[in-house]
């Protein structure tokens, strides 16, 4: 096998989205030598794409708010499944976290004493959410970008090299994480580093390190209608699943409830919740409002019931219930959903929401400043003027990496952690709006703290990463292109696949068959074209050369987006109940029993080696994914304290609520 | 700009694994549907030309969705930059009819139908392959720039603003960094003898927004940023044709806002400090 260049790093971070770059940042802080890699270019990731805001209990605009009632929203949102240590960590250190970015040099929006001001969203029983307009993700990375860079030019300063203690590799991907294999000390394999390529080039390389943090974000490319980019392919899902890590929670996938519907070729786009929040409402063809029909007994007493008293609520918080645009995502999605099926929807298929007759033309262009010129731009409506259409659209996924609360590490995998949307468990089976951009500085920094302190305390004995591991990879790689594996025995099986096609009919059978609304039979049939994808991919053949190939790149994406699929689609057939990100036509009560209930998936086949070549002994139709149900902790009593018992009875069982 | 391959929208051109569902026929395509004519520069470092493609065009789409049309159904290995497809991340850069443009905020409806579209890479930097660019120098161009200076005696969460102040510079933030602005402008765009003199206007105004950041401390830390901008970023090169401004997706004033404040301040900084003050206090008031 052709030479594979090695580079030594003491902490190497796979994503430079928010939480990849914070997690990098803290790393670096510790001293510590830290190399970042991502896909797109530096500045670029998801998280550019964020609007609303980020959710920290600052209590800016109004006093009431503290980390406590921040904590309950999370709770409620999540119908109680989420890690409430996780909660509680995101709930208690978001504050900081955003302070801490005006020291970097951010710039958010002002209240009218100078402070850091915040807006309404979904679900948060105050306004909460820090925010730049409608650009809030933009204003993150940038500032994350941005400290990154001010730390090299300390380095600079010191040594004369930009990179000598952060690099970032940009436009280079990540295909397998490497162990060690120690058969002596009947410890687990731990980390030794990434195997990576070049995108530009085609080249490979391995960044060895004791550490290795995943932030690679979410997986909705695996849909038809997202809001998600091509980087979503699920990558660190799938790269912790191969290493022996576990997910869980992957039923649960976010499906926002206001993408644009029209016209096609921008469908799945985000309409941000912010047009909610500050005071858009939705309309069914008939011109009503029909979000008070659809609040669920969970949230009657905290949601208007009357036109005039939810619009009493945007001025006089106080004595006004809340609107009921403004429940959790998943209501409002399902709700929709409900109106287009009844016939009430608007021309394509979607519903109307509107601000047009709710605030001047100026105020709307002011607080909504990229909605205004996206829908200008790409769909020719004036929303100053006109109600746009919107439909949900797969957004965000809640499952991922399972993971310790407090460190972020994989359980399972010394030397392996992950934060952000590609980590599992804050988030419950459903995420509220402005959570995310919380939680990745939260526990982007967390990860980075302790995987500087992991790698520290394995700077005597770093991992070696084995040339067969190398060869391995390097050959899984290669396999599009009809090298390195027996050739021929595979195109006896069946003609070379283009990975395009493969990739459209895997997002429409997940987009159709493992959806927002879920039956047995579908999810089945979903199994069953996995199964019969998954073949066809093995046989994904790319054109040209390796030099910045995009078919070749996503016929590598392939494997992971499988496996993702595969995960969520089990997980979901396995879950008889309907929960948050989570529904089934054919169980369509939340039932409390399954509240304690995680699903956490792994890899089947016993693999041999750690990171073998990619399943060459695939287990065929069986599927790879094994499906197994954990106990959650109990929650902790002083947490459960900040609930009312009326509110508790809902979600938890009675053995539960009298245990102690 | 040598070789001149044409591709059908037909059958059989690039055919692994047979068709694909962008490839419609005739007879099932909506009225709103038509072909269009594209020319899209392919090649490397060691040259390329233009190669003329056919490809279905249906309504509202963008010039990006064309060119993915195109890579799944003719040209898999076609490169291009991209992640948002919402104007929203800057990736997806490049020349359309020899304008710098975002491909996913350009409508295919601007165009005229019978129109041939042309597509190439930005010309101010070096080619990767077809439609990528080496964007290196921007962020070259970045490192330079010193950073925010914290005001010392500030904890985090002490930060007071006011709206009005933050204003100007949190324009300036709005930027994507698509560097169409650094593509368009004359001095760079065929002068690679001024690349390392010359920051460009994406980076000036990066100075500008620095030093009209309300709370910036780097004056008191001795570190004069208007005249940075003067001698160490090549301002002096920039002679305010707002060619920069005119390409700008996100609307930014560029040459009104940050280049021409940029220029007035630093020339008064030349002859009296205190101007700069006056200045300051002035803008707060306007
Ligand atoms: C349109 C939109 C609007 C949103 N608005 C909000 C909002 O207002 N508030 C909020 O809280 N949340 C919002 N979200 C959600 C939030 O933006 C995301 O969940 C979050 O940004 C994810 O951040 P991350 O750091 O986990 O990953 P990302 O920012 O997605 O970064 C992932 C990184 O991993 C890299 N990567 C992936 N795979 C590999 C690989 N194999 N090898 C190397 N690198 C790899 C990528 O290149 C990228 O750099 C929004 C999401 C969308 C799509
Ligand atoms: S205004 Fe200055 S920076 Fe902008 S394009 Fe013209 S010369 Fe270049
Ligand atoms: S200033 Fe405008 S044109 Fe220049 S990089 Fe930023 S967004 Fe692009
Ligand atoms: S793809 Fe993000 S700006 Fe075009």
């Amino acid at each position: 096998m052709a030479h594979v260049e090695r580079h030594q790093w003491d902490v190497v971070i796979v994503g430079a989205g928010g939480a990849g770059l914070r997690a990098a940042i803290e790393a670096r802080e510790q001293g510590l030598r830290t190399a970042v890699i991502c896909k797109s270019l530096f500045g670029k990731a998801h998280t550019v794409m964020a609007e609303g805001g980020i959710a920290a209990s600052m209590g800016n605009v109004n006093e009431g708010d503290n980390w406590q009632v921040h904590f309950r929203d999370t709770m409620r949102g999540g119908k109680f499944l989420n890690q409430w240590r996780m909660a509680e960590l995101h709930a208690r250190e978001a504050p900081e976290r955003v302070w801490e970015l005006e020291t970097w040099g951010a710039l958010f929006d002002r209240t009218p004493d100078g402070r850091i001001s915040q807006r309404n969203f979904g679900g948060h029983e105050y306004p909460r959410l820090a925010h730049v307009g409608d650009r809030t993700g933009l204003e993150l990375i940038r500032t994350l970008q941005q400290k990154v860079v001010s730390l090299q030019q300390e380095d600079f300063k010191e040594s004369g090299d930009y990179e000598a203690r952060i690099k970032v590799f940009q436009e280079c991907t990540v295909t397998q994480i490497l162990k060690e294999h120690n058969p002596e000390d009947g410890e687990p394999d731990r980390v030794s580093g990434v195997f990576c390529y070049e995108r530009e080039s085609g080249r490979f390389f391995v960044l060895e390190a004791p550490a290795v943090v995943l932030a690679t974000g979410g997986i909705g490319k695996s849909f038809k209608v997202t809001s998600n980019s091509w980087e979503y392919t699920g990558d660190g899902h799938a790269l912790a699943l191969l290493a022996g890590a576990s997910l869980i929670n992957m039923e649960f996938v976010q499906f926002h409830p206001t993408g644009m519907v029209w016209p096609p070729s921008v469908k799945g786009i985000l309409v941000t919740e912010s047009v909610r929040g500050d005071g858009g409402v939705l309309r069914n063809a008939e011109g009503e409002r029909f979000m008070f029909d659809y609040v669920p007994d969970v949230f009657k007493e905290k949601y208007a019931e009357s036109e005039q008293e939810a619009d009493g609520w945007y001025e006089d918080p106080d004595n006004h219930r809340r609107p009921p645009e403004l429940l959790p995502r998943d209501e409002v999605a399902r709700a929709i959903n409900a109106e287009v099926k009844a016939g009430r929807g608007s021309p394509h298929g979607g519903v109307f929401l509107d601000v047009s007759t709710r605030m001047p033309a100026e105020t709307i262009k002011r607080r909504l400043p990229s909605m205004h010129h996206q829908f200008r731009e790409l769909a020719d409506v004036d929303i100053t003027a006109e109600p746009m259409e919107v439909g949900p659209t797969c957004h965000y996924v809640m499952g991922g990496v399972d993971v310790d609360s407090d460190t972020a590490a994989a359980r399972g995998v010394p030397g392996l952690f992950a934060a952000g949307e590609v980590a599992g468990g804050m988030h419950g089976s459903n995420r509220l709006g402005g959570n995310s951009l919380s939680d990745l500085l939260v526990f982007g920094r967390r990860a980075g703290l302790y995987a500087a302190q992991y790698a520290r305390e394995h700077a005597g004995s770093r991992p070696r990463v084995g040339d067969e591991q190398i060869d391995g990879a390097a050959a899984e790689a290669l396999r599009p292109f009809g090298v390195g594996s027996a050739k021929a025995d595979e195109e006896a099986q069946g003609p070379a696949e283009n990975p395009y096609t493969v990739h459209q009919e895997l997002q429409r059978s997940m987009n159709d068959l493992v959806g927002i609304i879920r039956r047995e039979e579908e999810m089945s049939e979903a199994l069953e074209r996995l199964a019969e994808l998954r073949e066809r991919a093995r046989r994904a053949k790319v054109e040209g050369h390796r030099q910045f190939n995009p078919g070749w790149h996503l016929a590598l994406d392939l494997r992971n987006m499988l496996l993702v699929s595969e995960c969520v689609a089990r997980a979901a057939l396995n879950r008889t109940e309907s929960r948050g990100g989570h529904t089934r036509d054919d169980f369509p009560e939340m039932d409390r029993e399954w509240r304690r209930a995680n699903l956490v998936c792994t890899l089947a086949a016993a693999e041999g080696a750690a990171g073998a070549a990619g399943g060459d002994a695939e287990a065929g139709r069986a599927g790879r994914i094994a499906l197994r149900r954990r106990e959650m902790p109990p929650i902790r009593k002083d947490l459960l304290e900040l609930f009312e018992k009326e509110e508790l009875i809902k979600y938890l069982t009675d053995e539960e609520l009298t245990s102690e | 700009m040598t070789t001149d391959v044409h591709h059908g929208a037909g059958p059989g051109s690039e055919g692994i694994g047979g068709a694909v569902s962008g490839e419609a026929p005739d007879a099932t395509r909506p009225e709103t549907s038509y072909d269009a004519h594209f020319k899209v520069w392919r090649g490397d470092v060691d040259g390329g030309g233009l190669e003329d493609f056919t490809v279905e065009v249906n309504e509202g789409e963008v010039v990006l969705d064309i060119i993915h049309r195109l890579q799944a159904t003719q040209a898999p290995d076609l490169a291009v930059r991209w992640n948002c497809k919402a104007g929203k991340c800057g990736s997806c850069s490049a020349e359309i009819n020899g304008r710098p443009r975002l491909l996913c905020m350009t409508r295919m409806s601007v165009f005229d139908r019978a129109e041939t579209v042309t597509v190439t890479p930005l010309r101010t930097f070096p080619v990767v392959r077809d439609l990528v660019t080496d964007v290196g120098f921007n962020y070259e161009k970045a490192r330079q720039v010193p950073s925010f200076v914290p005001p010392p005696g500030l904890g985090p969460g002490e930060y007071r603003m006011q709206q009005e102040d933050v204003g100007r510079s949190q324009e300036f933030r709005k930027c994507i960094e698509c560097f169409l602005c650094q593509d368009t402008c004359h001095v760079v765009r065929d002068h690679e003898e001024n690349k390392r003199a010359f920051a460009g206007p994406r980076f000036l105004m990066r100075v500008a927004e620095l030093d009209m950041h309300p709370l910036d401390a780097a004056e008191d830390a001795g570190l004069d940023r208007k005249s940075t901008a003067q001698d160490e970023h090549g301002l002096g090169y920039c002679n305010i044709t707002k060619c920069c401004t005119e390409v700008c997706p996100e609307n930014i004033k560029i040459t009104d806002n940050a280049l021409i404040p940029l220029k007035e301040r630093a020339a008064d900084r030349k002859y009296d400090p205190l101007v700069w003050l006056g200045n300051k206090i002035r803008r707060r008031t306007t």
